[in-house]
């Protein structure tokens, strides 16, 4: 059972009180892009065995959207955070690198 | 149920409870003293219910409030609160005819709603005057405890005979698991 604490409402939501939102911090290439950009947003994703960074909406509560970052192996949550950022926040990215040396996500890369 | 059995709780739908919907900005005190003007009642912080008697305030989101007023005052408290917030950014809504509202009473209430919702009903994390949205089975639903003894579920009317077979079932007697 996969349980994310909501950083708007702070609840302690389950699984089943939320839906997924695929990954987390895509950017968009729409009309007018190149076709290798275009495909890479439509169909392109990280598939990790470990650390990997989500959308997720509580839907059966607050029904705002947030992020979370969770190991895709132990089912460990890092930690949520905002919606509202195109990249995690750095005591979060600090929290993955102690737990996780050598951590990688897309060009997310644990500081040297 | 057949007379002579005890149910864990006692169910009871509330026929007619009137119910506005606010969506704003919540820390704005033009939107703070609509609600509480019409509601009568402090206005709650993060996940709280405040209730007097049968009039409520209760936090659903970080920008949004439900006000629990009498059914018959519902329409003028709308009214009321529209008028007050004139030129804000804000939306009310009268609700009252699209929720159904039942009452729980009892000493097992916090086993009836664990059986049914996905949430720590433990005295430590659920606590009176705690509201929480979340599902009941298979639909969205509210709570949120009066007293130590009595809550207040909400759902969508349109799955009402729904809510109210599956709180009855919750409370069958001879069927408490003696969890808390
Ligand atoms: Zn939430």
């Amino acid at each position: 059972m996969l349980t994310l604490q909501c950083p708007h409402c702070g609840v302690h939501a389950e699984e089943t009180e939320l839906t997924g939102g695929g990954e987390a911090h895509l950017k968009r290439f729409g009309p007018g892009s190149d076709d290798d950009a275009f495909e890479g947003y439509l169909f392109l994703r990280e598939n990790p065995k470990g650390v990997h960074f989500e959308r997720w909406r509580h839907s059966y509560g607050c029904g705002k959207w947030f992020h979370a970052a969770r190991c895709t192996v132990t089912m460990e949550v890092f930690g949520t955070y905002t919606a509202q950022t195109s990249k995690p926040p750095q005591d979060l990215l600090d929290r993955i690198s102690e737990k996780r040396p050598g951590w990688r996500w897309r060009d997310l890369n644990e500081p040297a | 149920m057949s007379e002579g059995f005890e149910e864990l709780c006692r169910v009871r739908p509330i026929a007619r409870q009137g119910m506005i919907t606010l969506r704003g900005d919540l820390s704005a005190k033009a939107v703070k003293n609509a609600v509480t003007g019409v509601a009568g009642v402090d206005m709650p912080s993060r996940r709280e219910a405040r209730h007097v008697g049968e009039r409520a305030i209760l936090w659903m989101s970080p920008d949004e409030l439900a006000v629990l007023v009498p059914h018959e005052e519902a329409a003028v408290a709308a009214e009321t609160m529209r008028s007050a917030l004139a030129g804000i950014h804000a939306l009310v809504a009268d609700v009252s005819d699209a929720r159904a509202h039942f009452r729980l009473e009892g000493d097992t209430i916090r086993e009836v709603i664990a059986k049914l919702a996905p949430v720590d009903m433990s005295p430590a994390a659920m606590q009176p005057g705690m509201v929480r949205r979340t599902r009941f089975a298979q639909v969205a639903a509210g709570f949120w405890l009066r007293d130590e003894a009595t809550a207040q579920v909400f759902c969508f009317r349109s799955v009402a005979d729904y809510m109210s077979g599956l709180l009855r079932t919750a409370a069958t007697p001879g069927s408490a698991v003696g969890y808390f």
